[in-house]
């Protein structure tokens, strides 16, 4: 069985399964819409959770987050379960698919077969879409990926039930009941708030505020914690900002295109021009994730590299405050 | 970012993976999406979380042969886990699992925990309590 399913690839995981859920329900709501509805921008330095022996950094809202903030403000209903037997979890899955209806998965991705191997870590957050199966097969939608795939029932069975932190336990879940009309002016407007109302946060690890404390703490890497651990840090800083699906530069730029996506739905122009701001932003943190990374693969722990980065980090945090104030007062 | 400026460096995209897609803007200043083949940036942060890992591995290696931990840690390492990620597949606190990284507990470990180790781990038990032949 094959349900007619639009696979649209995403820049990010979640984004683009809640997306594509949605256009196959019919209603058309890009990866940006949903992103911005559901106050997924965000910036936090976590110093007690480590990732890889560094400290974890996050550009986006936790996962889950997203879709449960977008359904609840526009108003769509979603069932989510979880299994503790994985018979029963695909017995499930296996149901709905039956019923014409694709889900959505969390799933891990260190057994995922069909990432290249260089990304397989033990990340147990990452969404994709089951729509059909054919024999002992399972017809995937990843939308990260450009095409649709597949995983034999035991490789999906393998990912469903990875161990860890964040474990997905089986974890499925769809839309189930939406108004007659999707409300997106006023969505939209709780979502901007929201995303405000954390960078704007008066915590020193949260939002502009955090991103200022990283910056401080990058200059006293080098001599705190010496070379090599310094070195991983920063390197670890720009996986989480550009590989592990955190996204910093890509984030801002999503964002971007939801400001100008919603600067046409509220008929707000001081909306369309701060996109064009949030698209300088994320070309400033792309700056940032170049010049880190060069001073990681030359191995070097010059205190004036790590000053001139950390700069940069400053600026940036600077920026997005303003930007931030401006926004609020937007809308 | 300019759509043009979307990065087309060399990555850890095979042709079989496809492309990544990002946001960026179109000559009218319009949000459009555009396909990246890998980022010099991302190339070089995965590149040495990658070495970091290899480092790891091969650590562990000499100290499994200098008697100095098992070859639980090794497979830790060389399925990319940490005591956490392996405690939780082995259903197991965490002091256990650092437990059996101990030669001389681990060679004390019935077959039956092994089997378990081996399962997670997607080896042979023979690989497991057979290091140096098979390594």
């Amino acid at each position: 069985m094959k349900i007619a399913f639009e696979h649209k690839q995403s820049a990010h995981c979640e984004n683009g399964v809640a997306s594509n859920l949605m256009r196959f329900n019919g209603y058309e709501v890009s990866e940006p819409m949903v992103f911005g509805i559901g106050s997924g921008l965000l910036f936090c330095y976590i110093p007690f959770v480590k990732l890889d022996s560094a400290p974890l950094i996050t550009y986006r809202a936790m996962a889950g987050f997203i879709f449960k903030r977008f359904a609840k403000r526009v108003g769509i209903v979603i069932k989510r379960e979880k299994f503790k037997d994985p018979k029963k979890a695909q017995e499930r899955l296996d149901e709905n698919l039956r019923k014409n209806n694709p889900v959505g998965l969390q799933v891990g991705v260190y057994h995922l077969v069909y990432f290249p191997d260089e990304y397989r870590f033990h990340f147990n957050a990452h969404n994709l879409v089951v729509y059909g199966k054919e024999d002992d097969t399972y017809l995937i939608s990843d939308p990260t990926m450009e095409k649709v795939t597949t995983l034999t029932a035991q490789q999906l069975e393998k990912v469903r039930y990875a161990k860890g932190a964040f474990a997905p336990k089986g974890h499925m879940y769809y839309p189930i009941s939406f108004p007659e009309k999707l409300n997106l002016e006023h969505a939209i407007k709780k979502g901007i708030k929201h995303t405000c109302r954390e960078m704007l946060a008066p915590v020193p690890i949260v939002g502009y505020k955090g991103i200022k404390t990283v910056a401080k703490l990058i200059r006293k890497w080098p001599i705190k914690k010496g070379t090599k651990r310094a070195n991983h840090y920063l390197g670890q800083i720009v996986r989480m900002q550009e590989e592990i699906g955190t996204g910093g530069g890509g984030f801002r730029y999503i964002y971007a295109a939801f400001l100008q996506e919603a600067s046409d739905v509220l008929q707000n122009d001081t909306l369309s021009e701060l996109s064009k701001e949030m698209t300088e932003i994320g070309d400033l943190w792309r700056d940032f994730a170049l010049e880190a990374s060069r001073i990681y693969r030359n191995r070097s722990a010059q205190t004036d590299a790590y000053n001139k980065v950390a700069d940069q980090l400053d600026s940036i945090g600077n920026r997005e405050r303003d930007f931030f104030r401006k926004l609020k007062k937007a809308i | 970012m300019k759509k043009d400026e979307v990065p087309q460096d060399d990555g850890f995209l095979k042709e079989e993976h496809g492309k990544e897609l990002n946001y960026a803007v179109d000559k009218d200043g319009n949000y459009t999406t555009a396909l990246s083949s890998g980022w010099e940036a991302k190339t070089i942060a995965l590149n040495n979380a990658l070495a970091r890992i290899e480092e790891r591995i091969a650590d562990a290696k000499t100290r499994v042969h200098e008697n100095k931990t098992s070859p639980i840690e090794y497979f830790m390492e060389y399925c990319r886990m940490d005591v956490p990620v392996l405690s939780s597949y082995m259903g197991m606190w965490q002091w256990r699992v650092k437990r059996h990284f101990k030669p001389s507990i681990f060679k004390k470990l019935s077959d039956k925990t092994l089997t378990k180790y081996a399962e997670v781990f997607e080896i042979d038990l023979k690989q497991l309590k057979h290091f140096d032949t098979d390594s």
